[in-house]
């Protein structure tokens, strides 16, 4: 039931746009049927629940984060549907004729009903997390209300703050939740209502205070976060009329209502309630009557009278508390009523300028009359509603000064008094200046009543007013005990709602107010005339945008600051992080291990220092190119005789031919780059860069001293073991490429061709202004053939290709294999290229690189696929021996499959590759 | 012999990473061949150092070295090709499109 | 024997071979070929998932080879559910790319396959070493297609990208090689066992190991400091490809997760826990340092690519927290941003296609040819990306938040956490209006992409609804496997059941 209630407006919230488009029915009517269905389910739960009854409706959710679609019906919640369903049914109704054709399209009915659920789900919610997630619901749906009109810039900066702030206090409460569902270990209402105490006595409880206070007075727009709401005016009137009036404004009210039983009844709630309360009960009467702008004055009086509900929760007196229900109920009632009289006001006479706006009684009497009497309400006039609340208000502002608790409590009376004077001046002006007090002034439009339906939501508020005001026992009664009684979760004190309670205090502040209000209004020009001399004038909206710019702002600097959107300052970041942990890492660990150090021999050594020589050469010469890379080379071809020395000789000749394809490759490129590298880093650079090397280099040194002089028994034994019986091959390391470890291999060729694929994408459509000759100083790959090169190269190819087989077909016992021999294979064609350029040895392989990368890709996939076929895993070797001549006797594996695989995928990216830059050369020439 | 290898290795470090923080490409590349040589040592130094030998089974060899670090700096190199000449082309690219090779031309602020 | 486990590796690796094949030529027969590849990789992927739920680790010894002696892949809960998690993103992203954003270079498709094939090889190993050649397959498959579409912010961050994980690269071989010489293995579960029993003798190597390892996961994850290379990339990347990149952050997270949670994770003897005290300030840090970012973005694409680094801080803070509850809290969060992360960036893309040259600047103003549908979907991406309710990143905000609950630390997490996401809400709402509200009178520029592209769009980030409404089932899943993450011993008996097993008679033919 309670649940379905919930979802009716969501759902109408697809309802509306389908029916306005496919059925033709009017988006008002859509709205309308939804909430008054919702309505309709609720009447018949209403007996049980002023009778004390609380209907809870429970359902699992999200066990793990104690969240569950759970709803609570009780006097509070109920009260405050009553009133989001009553009064949304007529804002709709008033919003149909408000809306201009062009406006009135569906989509402000969806918002709205989108409002409508997320405010009755909040109010409904037992889970504290649900009501969460309505709570920034409603947040959300107010800013795309706000945002209504989105063409004006006012619309979208008030949608904005409002979100700012209000979004901001929702993640506040978020946290307030969280630490109280913590301590009271749950989330569901009931159980927190019940640790009350718990709560109240822990050390968080201040911490909890703050930030719940955060969530329910942004929301509430209590000070000092009023000032989003007179810019969410911006809205349509409805809109107003129904969130920043009656309804969504409440929500902070009701969680204070909600949690009265759980926070309240503290020093810190009396203080910090109390005073947020006062001040903004004084601040906004005092602005509201400076307002020029009719929707203004309705806005800053609505903080004003959410300041006093505050108050009167703060006091944390059981009656005052009962008052503040009276005054919500109240509030909600007057103020909507006159937001709408205001957008009648402004939609027949085009402007809520009060400067403008004078003497329109005789153009709209029965308006007239609707506003006077709500405005009367607001101002606390007997025999209206407003009044009654506003005694009880007064009552126990006083109560509390004869309590004389703490010392400040005389201010309460005089302040009451204070703010009801305000609050009558401004709703004498609301009356005076608007509807006699001259001729309106140059108006767009000469005023005229409005359309008689539109009066009609007008009119029901007002009888209301007037009905609770002089009938206040049999129209109020029940709902106000019911949801009193679930505000203090305890039995309610004597109270009367007698209209007449004698001469008395409260009777003699209101008469005070009334008075004094008269007077003040008497003055105001004065006082405006005042106001205006001012030096400074405080908008709440001007510090928030300034806020936001700075933040935008400062945002920008130090993102700016951080992120130079330099590489060098990237890779000095993961260089100098890199050194960090391993230095942490080795922090304090002893460096040379068990292992005894082996003696030196002189080869090694020269190599070692040519080495070194090469690499500090390559450093000192980088900008030189050509020396620069033969350094390097150098030291490429060191590091694979350092192979050699120590025992790999597959490495060691991988390294060497990979070395030549590399060397080469840059040759190539270098024939493209410019001729120099200028030397832009300044001295400071160059040191600190310096200093980061030699400390990378210590350390990694050190790490590798460490793990030289230690050992670990390593899994390569069983490899060793059973490369012949389990590989069928003696070359261990070959075994473990094709087989133990094949998967890598596999993967290895595969990043071999997307490189190569990547590189044929980058260089199409590629084409570099470069010199006309090389770093030789002879034009580049045009067929001369009186090079060295040629004449060796010319008969090496095939030698090469033949070298290449040889070692491919010996690889899995003796040193070779698929890379090898590819590696060789592309060599040869490199040379011949180098030799030959671009046209002969692309004549002389015509074959289509990529496809053959693909190719070698599949025949390695597909060979591993065999050995599904034998009900094995993917890449499953086995094996049988032939003898051939010259190579001698060796076996067949299924692993040489997959190494022709890789062979084929080797040389057609190293083809690839070389191809691709020849074309550039070839395209470069035809220039 | 532990200790040359280890200095090799930091020397090489050292040299590479010097010329990573050079603001041009060519340099970058020097220096990133340069880091592949070093790691490569560091990887296959992992294995240990095994003088004289082969990781040759049934070849009447003493002691073996570990063969399993010598097929994993093999598909490093290998990988590792990969990578630099996919580097350099795009060098390349950069030259043209950003106009010239400093690593941080063309930046749109 | 079933082969499940090794498909979402082969299906991917064949299809792109065979496009390599074809040469980027047919485009037809191209697209048929992915989005039948993908489609069939997310059903292997849901079906390990299935498998994987209750509660048996699924091994598969590749080449029949006992582990830890060959390689070995492992799929549990973790593995399936990031599986399944790139094959929903693949095929949408895909579907995206067939409805028209394929044109920008030949074998855009053969490389989506390769970098799928490498994002499920990460996923899917045991092995050490051979998460790096993953990792290199799915990077130099990143880079290609960074560059797809071509031009000089592309090129530019492209050029940065791969320098810097070549250096990567050179650190991962650097920590593999100090691992294997305290261990002297490389596969994972047998590397929690030897560094459990390690001696203090090794400790140093295996400590600076396992730290090197985290910087090389963190600078994919695009951690404070190492993260600026990201925003460029992605803000440049094409719509479907900086889509599919949304995984790739996470699988930085998922590696630390894995190696570190399983390697060095509590019971690891001298090195226990090693990262956990350095994840919770590097997460926040990030989420500063990105929030930053999020603030200063002048386009949208560039707000999005920063949004990614805030997630991924997220994540990794979360992780800091160090509990099993947190853990599950991360896996969440992690479907949740992956999925609005990528449908954002498509929907980016179509944006930038409607308002025509100027693309996602948010300081110009232009209409859109959709502005209601395209609207809607911002909203809903927008309210999933910030964690605002009612959708998942609510939940998952509010999961990582209970979890910090108690950690010493807590009111870091949650002042930073909350305080970005505000931030967070405050630009979107700024990016937004200026994009679907300060749109002038000047009539649209560009042309709506076609119906697969939005409908792949809407596909992905109506996922963080189906994420809100399944939250029950699924924090069940995550909680679950959060549990099974802290069974280390269960991962490490499951894969070395067979050790010991002598390789099948097959392979023995006698001379």
């Amino acid at each position: 039931m309670l649940p379905l209630i919930v979802c009716l407006p969501f759902i109408g919230v697809l309802l509306v746009p389908f029916a306005s488009r496919k059925l033709r029915v009017r988006p008002a009517l859509t709205a309308n049927l939804t909430a008054g269905l919702a309505l309709l389910l609720l009447i018949p739960q209403m007996p049980a629940v002023y009778n004390g009854a609380v209907l809870i409706d429970r359902h699992e959710w999200i066990p793990v984060l104690g969240m569950s679609i759970a709803f609570r019906l009780d006097g509070l919640s109920l009260l405050f549907a009553q009133l989001i369903l009553i009064i949304g049914m007529l804002v709709v109704f008033y919003a149909h004729y408000y809306l201009s054709a062009a406006e009135g399209g569906p989509r402000l009915y969806s918002y709205l009903l989108l409002f409508m659920g997320a405010m009755l789900g909040l109010v409904l919610s037992e889970n504290l997390l649900l009501m969460l997630l309505f709570w920034e619901l409603t947040s959300l749906s107010s800013f795309l209300l706000i945002g209504f009109r989105r063409k004006e810039a006012a619309a979208r900066q008030g949608a904005r703050l409002a979100l700012l702030i209000t979004g901001g206090g929702g993640f506040a409460l978020l946290a307030a939740v969280v630490l109280i569902g913590n301590l009271a270990g749950s989330y569901e209402l009931t159980d927190v209502l019940g640790a009350g105490d718990e709560i109240k006595g822990h050390a968080l409880y201040p911490l909890i205070m703050v930030l719940f206070l955060l969530g329910a007075g942004t929301k509430s727009a209590q000070f000092p976060f009023h000032f989003w709401l007179p810019h969410a005016m911006a809205a349509p009137t409805p809109v107003s009329a129904y969130l920043h009036s009656a309804t969504m404004v409440k929500a902070g009210i009701f969680l204070l209502a909600r949690f009265f039983p759980v926070l309240a009844g503290t020093e810190i709630w009396f203080y910090s309630v109390g005073t947020m309360g006062l001040v903004t009960l004084l601040l906004g009467a005092y602005f509201a009557l400076f307002q020029n702008d009719l929707k203004g004055l309705l806005a800053y009086s609505t903080i004003s009278h959410l300041g006093l509900i505050t108050l009167l929760f703060g006091l944390g007196t059981p009656l005052g508390e009962i008052a503040a229900v009276f005054h919500i109920i109240n509030h909600a009632v007057f103020k909507a009523s006159l937001f709408m009289a205001a957008g009648i006001i402004d939609h027949e006479s085009g402007s809520r300028d009060m400067r403008k706006l004078n003497g329109l009684y005789k153009y709209m009497p029965h308006t007239a009359v609707l506003a006077m009497v709500a405005a009367s309400a607001m101002a606390g006039v007997p025999l209206l509603n407003g009044f009654l609340s506003k005694e009880m208000f007064f009552g126990e502002t006083l109560y509390l000064q004869w309590l004389g608790e703490a010392s400040w409590h005389w201010v309460l009376p005089w302040a009451a008094t204070l703010a009801g004077v305000f609050a009558v001046a401004y709703s004498l002006r609301f009356i005076h200046d608007v509807f006699f007090n001259g001729e309106p002034k140059d108006l767009p439009k000469t005023p005229h009543e409005p359309p008689r339906w539109m009066m009609v939501p007008v009119e029901v508020l007002v009888v209301l007013c007037i009905a609770v005001g002089i009938f206040p026992g049999w129209t109020v009664k029940a709902p106000l005990e019911a949801a009193a009684g679930a505000v203090l979760q305890g039995p309610l004190p004597e109270f009367s709602l007698a209209i007449w309670h004698g001469f008395n205090f409260p009777l003699a502040m209101s008469f005070v107010a009334l008075a004094g209000g008269v007077l003040l209004y008497l003055v105001r020009y004065r006082l405006f005339a005042a106001q205006d001399r001012l030096p400074f004038q405080l908008s709440g909206k001007r510090i928030a945008e300034g806020l936001l710019c700075l933040l935008f702002d400062l945002g920008r600097r130090l993102d700016g600051l951080l992120d130079n959107r330099s590489l060098v300052r990237y890779m000095f970041a993961l260089l100098a992080s890199a050194l960090a942990m391993g230095a942490i890492g080795y922090w304090g660990e002893r460096l040379s291990g068990p292992i005894p150090l082996t003696p030196l021999d002189l080869g090694t050594l020269l190599g070692g220092l040519l080495l070194a020589a090469g690499a500090i050469a390559t450093v000192v010469e980088h900008r030189n190119r050509f020396t620069a890379l033969l350094m390097l080379g150098l030291v490429g071809l060191m590091t694979s005789l350092l192979f050699a020395r120590f025992s790999a000789p597959d490495l060691a000749l991988t390294q060497l031919l990979v070395e030549i394809v590399t060397v080469i490759l840059i040759l190539l490129a270098m024939y493209f780059l410019p001729e120099a590298t200028p030397p832009v880093s300044g001295i400071g650079q160059r040191t600190r860069d310096t200093v980061l090397g030699v400390l990378a280099g210590t350390g990694v040194a050190a790490l590798t001293y460490a793990m030289l002089t230690r050992s670990a028994d390593s899994i390569s034994a069983f490899h060793l073991a059973e490369s012949k019986p389990g590989g069928g091959g003696t070359n261990v390391v070959n075994v473990i490429l094709v087989d133990f470890r094949g998967f890598d291999t596999l993967g290895e060729i595969t990043v071999l061709g997307i490189a190569a694929v990547g590189i044929l994408v980058m260089l199409t459509g590629l084409a570099i202004k470069t010199p006309k000759v090389d770093w030789l100083g002879r034009p580049w790959s045009l067929d001369r053939y009186p090079t060295v090169l040629a004449v060796v190269s010319k008969p090496l190819l095939p030698i090469a290709l033949l070298v290449s087989a040889f070692l491919f077909l010996r690889g899995h016992n003796e040193p070779g294999g698929g890379f090898i021999a590819a590696l060789v294979a592309g060599v040869a064609l490199i040379l011949q290229y180098i030799a030959q350029g671009t046209r002969k040895t692309q004549a002389q392989f015509r074959g289509n690189a990529e496809t053959l990368i693909g190719a070698g890709i599949l025949v390695a996939v597909l060979t591993g696929l065999g050995s599904w076929l034998v009900g094995y895993p993917f890449l499953t070797t086995s094996y049988t021996y032939v003898t051939l001549p010259v190579v001698g006797k060796f076996e067949i594996a299924s692993a040489m499959l997959f190494d022709l695989g890789v062979f084929l995928g080797v040389v057609g990216t190293v083809l690839l590759i070389l191809t691709g830059l020849g074309r550039l050369t070839l395209r470069e020439e035809n220039v | 012999m532990e200790i040359l290898i280890s200095l090799l290795v930091g020397v090489m470090t050292a040299s590479g990473v010097y010329l990573l923080l050079r603001s041009h490409t060519f340099p970058v590349v020097l220096g990133l061949s340069m880091l592949g040589y070093a790691v490569n040592v560091f990887l296959f130094a992992s294995g240990g150092l095994t003088p004289n030998s082969a990781p040759l089974v049934e070849h009447g060899l003493s002691r073996l070295p570990d063969p399993l670090p010598q097929a994993l700096v093999l598909t490093a190199i290998v990988i590792g090709f990969g990578m630099i000449a996919f580097l350099i082309v795009l060098a390349l690219r950069a030259l043209r499109d950003l106009g010239d090779d400093g690593v941080d031309s063309g930046d749109a602020r | 024997m079933s082969h499940l486990a090794v498909l979402p590796v082969l299906i991917p690796l064949v299809a792109g071979a065979v496009l390599f094949l074809t040469g980027g030529r047919a485009r037809g027969v191209e697209r048929v070929i992915a989005l039948a590849a993908t489609a069939a990789l997310l059903l292997v992927s849901l079906l390990l998932l299935v498998q994987a739920a209750d509660d048996r680790v699924l091994i598969y010894y590749v080449g029949d080879w006992p582990a830890p002696y060959g390689i070995a892949l492992v799929v549990d809960r973790l593995s399936a559910l990031m599986l399944s998690l790139a094959a929903i993103l693949g095929c949408a992203s895909l579907l995206y790319a067939v409805g028209g954003d394929d044109r920008g270079g030949r074998y855009f498709y053969a490389l989506f396959q390769m970098q799928l094939l490498g994002i499920n090889g990460a996923f899917l190993t045991g092995d050490l070493f051979n998460l790096f050649v993953f990792f290199e397959i799915l990077l130099i498959a990143s880079y290609a297609l960074q560059l797809h579409g071509g031009g000089r912010e592309r090129v530019r961050a492209a050029l940065h990208l791969v320098v810097l994980n070549l250096v990567g690269s050179s650190i991962f071989l650097v920590g593999i090689g100090a691992i294997y010489a305290a261990t002297g293995t490389l596969n994972m579960a047998d590397l929690a066992m030897r560094v459990a029993e390690a001696s203090p003798e090794q400790a140093g190597l295996l400590r600076v190991g396992g730290l090197l390892l985290l910087v090389v996961f963190a600078l994919k994850a695009a951690l404070a400091p190492l993260g600026f290379w990201l925003p460029p990339a992605y803000s440049s990347a094409s719509a479907p490809v900086a889509a599919l990149f949304a995984i790739m952050t996470k699988v930085g997270v998922y590696a630390i997760l894995r190696v570190h949670g399983l390697v060095f994770g509590p019971e690891a003897g001298s090195v226990a826990s090693l990262v956990i005290p350095l994840l919770l300030p590097a997460g926040l840090a990030t989420i500063a340092v990105a929030t930053l970012g999020v603030l200063a973005s002048r386009d949208l694409q560039r707000l999005l690519a920063h949004l990614v680094v805030l997630s991924a801080g997220t994540l990794i803070c979360a992780l800091g927290l160090g509990s099993e509850a947190a853990v599950s809290a991360v896996l969440y969060y992690a479907l949740n941003s992956t999925l609005v992360g990528g449908g954002l960036f498509l929907l980016a893309g179509l944006i930038a296609r409607e308002r025509g040259a100027v693309g996602g600047r948010l300081d110009e103003a232009r209409n859109l040819v959709r502005p209601v549908p395209l609207g809607t979907l911002f909203f809903l991406g927008a309210v999933g990306v910030a964690g605002l309710p009612p959708l998942a990143g609510f939940v998952a905000k509010l999961y990582i938040l209970q979890s910090a609950l108690g950690h010493p630390a807590a009111a870091w997490v949650f002042g930073v956490i909350l305080g970005s996401g505000l931030l967070v809400v405050v630009t979107l709402s700024r990016a937004g209006s200026a994009i679907f509200w300060r749109t002038g009178d000047a009539p649209a520029e560009g042309e709506a992409a076609g119906p697969l592209a939005s409908l792949s769009t809407a596909l992905l980030l109506l996922g963080t609804v189906a994420l809100m409404v399944g939250a029950g089932p699924t924090t069940a899943y995550t909680r679950a496997t959060a549990a099974q993450l802290a069974d280390r011993s269960g991962y490490v008996t499951a894969v070395m059941a067979n050790l010991g097993v002598s390789p099948p008679a097959s392979q023995r033919e006698d001379p």
